[in-house]
């Protein structure tokens, strides 16, 4: 057993894949020499050479095509956007031809788009967004969100596996704040599709992902000294094809709902969960489904503007102790 | 100016509390003193309640489908009309009143706000959905099915279909008084023991009884129960399944009674009294009962409770439903005091006039079906009472009479039969048989100076 950060647990997912196998490559800017602006793939270049770990222009629609005409040749490309903001410039390549390709043309796309996402970090508003929603609504995609060391290596080398393309969304913020004990020589694969229970509780459900996974266990320990109340927290770990079965069995067992991400609140994939909460399990509510989510606006860069606008464990236990007593 | 309080009645000494089902008057309605106000329905009875005063109804504050204790606050009256012109309704759903609990007041959800359609975005946080009034119902009049839904989640509903529990009778501890899964659970808990005691200790234990659910066919009507209807079905399964029912038949020959019915009718009539059979049969009940406490009784557990009053219940068919109105202390009235008594509750219950009082307190019942011409009924005992009485219809039939000097004809003569459904936990059938025979037997010399 070796304490490691999620950063670490990523690299050595996409190590082991490239030691694996031989067409699995990665492709970005400053990935190679550089070893990439987070250095996720420091050293990479030196072990695998420049063919296999490719340094590309400033271009995302580029490497999203790239790396699909790759994956229709029978390679495994993993493109990496240095900063997942900026995905929007491959939005074209991956909603229009990515996603449609097998659907289109019986062309399989076995490929993983991934990069760095999310806020509290100062980071701005280029530097700091959460995009699934707005992949969300994209048949043919695969969306997978990992919260946890565990998962951050589980997910990526099931993303690589995975003979559909992959979105694999890396909250820089537990980038290097998270630490977990990986047993060394274990093979550690995540089933893409499947919730985790975080925490078990009883008298309402938190269903969450990404960075406010710990923000809402954090929010579970204080309602659990303070209030007495018990809240269960699932972690969604993929949001496409969503764990419906494992959303309606935590809301049938507590009967209330809150559901929490960092993304922005209209048209947030909360939306989404409520509206399966209310077709699968609406005999079951014991009060409304209730979300906590950043405000409707970019991420300010200003500190105090940001702690503002985006969810704090605070938001979270004041809209669980209202859930609680309703 | 003055302002004049409504409370909820104190209606019977065993009612705590109870429903208000529809409001007659509207807010800025001007009442006349004594004028039907509002509708309430009890456990017993349904019942309009009359203004206390004269003046303008200037606030509602309990809600149509609202159950509410006794003596709470129900509405204000202005006796001067320009007064309360000027008062907005009084709209919000506020929290019941004086209920058990006090209800917190709903805190507003914390920072994740509902976003509104329209940006009056300053707006810190908005209401939770639940706790606002209900759509565009201007007067600020709840139906019963809004304040159903304010007052209960989807949860809570289906515990309680699956429980048959009213969930208008559990206190609700969440927002606004809802009913929350801990409530309803809760009261299922402790429903079979504790619950119909403390509510109504002088009536039998009347369980929420299950009734199996039925598919419709295309085409057909579901109707749900009203009040009355539910009360009355629970009560008749949980009576067959408490009592040992057993039944008695004893035709009567009536052609006496008959004929001093048609000689007294007229002078009754003079008085504002119908005289019936009915009337006779009651009056040969009540001289009886005192001479046969068993079948003026009550079980409780494994005790018999005798009565130490005779109040005799008629059971009055309504459009809406059955109810059994008390003839209280029967035993000490004559013939025209319970004619004019079966007259009174009859027309009373008629135009929902009567008081829980006066459906309460029965020691035996009487069901008189006979003028719809059945020739005999089995009735079902209206708990705790150990017996009930049916009439049958009173026609002219061929009878054997045995005249003075031993000889014997067919006569025509009025009969009926009278049919007693009494408990075998405690009435054996020779009680039940002298009793019966001695009723027979006063009717059939019923004595002309009684009349």
């Amino acid at each position: 057993m070796a304490e490691v950060t999620f950063l670490e647990a990523l690299r050595q997912g996409l190590w082991e894949e490239m030691e694996r196998d031989e067409r699995v490559f990665i492709l970005g800017e400053d990935v190679g020499l550089y070893g990439g602006a987070f250095k996720v793939t420091d050293g990479f270049s030196k072990r695998f050479g420049e063919s296999r770990v490719i340094d590309t222009p400033i271009s995302e629609a580029a490497i999203v095509g790239a790396a699909a005409g790759a994956a229709h040749m029978g390679l495994r490309p993993v493109a990496e956007m240095q900063f997942i903001d900026f995905i929007s410039c491959a939005y074209d390549m991956l909603t229009n031809y990515v996603a449609t390709a097998r659907y289109r043309a019986g062309l399989g796309t076995p490929m993983v788009v991934r990069g760095p996402c999310g806020g509290y970090v100062r980071g701005g508003p280029f530097h700091s967004q959460n995009p699934e929603a707005a992949f969300l609504h994209t048949p043919g995609l695969k969306i997978v969100y990992p919260a946890t060391v565990r998962d951050a290596k589980g997910l990526i080398k099931a993303s690589i596996r995975d003979e559909d393309p992959v979105l694999y969304l890396e909250h820089k913020w537990l980038y290097r704040r998270i630490k977990e004990q990986l047993p060394e020589g274990e093979e550690i694969l995540t089933p893409i599709g499947q919730a985790r229970l975080a925490r078990e509780g009883k008298d309402l459900s938190i269903i969450t992902y990404g960075a406010t996974l710990w923000k809402s266990l954090e929010a579970a320990d204080q309602l659990a000294q303070q209030d007495g109340v018990s809240v269960e927290v699932l972690d969604l770990r993929t949001l496409l094809p969503m764990d419906d079965a494992a959303i309606v069995s935590t809301v049938k067992k507590t009967n209330k709902a809150l559901i929490v991400h960092e993304d922005t609140r209209t048209g947030g994939i909360a939306g989404e969960i409520a509206a399966r909460i209310n077709e699968q399990a609406f005999e079951w509510l014991d009060g409304p489904i209730m979300r906590v989510t950043a405000h409707d606006v970019p991420i300010p860069y200003a500190p105090t503007l940001e702690d503002f606008v985006l969810p704090q464990t605070d938001d979270i236990v004041k809209a669980a102790r209202w859930l609680a007593k309703y | 100016m003055a302002r004049v309080d409504v409370l909820m009645p104190q209606m019977g000494e065993s009612i705590a509390e109870g429903t208000l089902s529809k409001w007659l008057k509207k807010v800025g309605d001007p009442v006349k003193r004594d004028e039907p106000l509002f509708e309430i329905s009890t456990d017993k009875v349904d019942a309009e309640i009359p203004a206390p005063a004269a003046g303008v109804l200037a606030e509602i504050k309990v809600q149509e489908g609202q159950t509410v204790p006794v003596q709470t606050l129900v509405a204000v009256l202005e006796t001067d009309a320009s007064a309360a012109a000027t008062k907005p309704a009084a709209a919000a759903p506020a929290p019941a009143p004086a209920a058990p609990k006090p209800a917190p007041a709903p805190a507003p959800p914390p920072k994740p706000e509902p976003q509104p359609a329209s940006p009056p975005a300053r707006q810190p946080a908005s209401q939770p959905v639940a706790v606002k009034s209900g759509d565009g119902d201007g007067g600020g009049v709840q139906t019963a099915e809004q304040r159903l839904r304010t007052k209960s989640t989807p949860l809570v509903r289906k515990i309680a279909a699956e429980h048959s529990v009213d969930i208008s009778r559990i206190p609700g501890s969440g927002y606004a008084g809802r009913v929350t899964k801990q409530d309803i659970l809760g009261y299922i808990e402790r429903a079979p023991a504790a619950t119909p005691a403390s509510r109504a200790p002088l009536t039998a234990p009347s369980g929420a009884v299950a009734h199996p659910a039925v598919e419709p066919w295309p085409g057909d009507r579901v109707e749900p129960w009203s009040k009355i209807r539910k009360i009355t079905a629970d009560h008749m399964v949980m009576s067959k399944r408490v009592s040992a029912h057993v039944a008695s038949f004893f035709e009567v020959d009536f052609t006496r009674v008959a004929h001093l019915r048609a000689k007294a009718k007229q002078s009754y009539a003079e008085r504002g009294v119908s005289l019936t059979f009915l009337a006779f049969i009651a009056k040969a009940c009540a001289e009886n009962l005192r001479k046969h406490p068993v079948v003026n009784a009550a079980v409780s557990g494994d005790s018999t409770i005798y009565r130490a009053d005779v109040n005799i219940g008629i059971a009055v068919a309504l459009d809406w439903g059955l109810i059994v109105p008390v003839i209280k202390h029967a035993d000490e009235l004559s013939l025209i005091g319970i004619a004019r008594a079966i007259n009174d509750l009859g027309e009373r219950a008629r135009t929902k006039k009567l008081s829980p009082d006066d459906i309460q307190r029965g020691t035996f019942t009487i069901t008189n079906p006979g003028g719809f011409g059945p020739f005999a009924g089995i009735p079902i005992i209206n708990q705790p009472q150990v017996a009930i009485l049916g009439v049958g219809a009173i026609e002219k039939r061929p009878r054997v009479v045995t005249t003075s000097d031993g000889s014997e004809s067919i006569a025509i003569r009025t009969m009926g039969m009278l049919t007693m459904s009494y408990d075998h936990r405690v009435v054996d059938g020779a009680d039940a048989d002298k009793f019966l025979a001695d009723v027979k037997k006063l009717l059939q010399e019923f004595p002309e100076g009684a009349v």
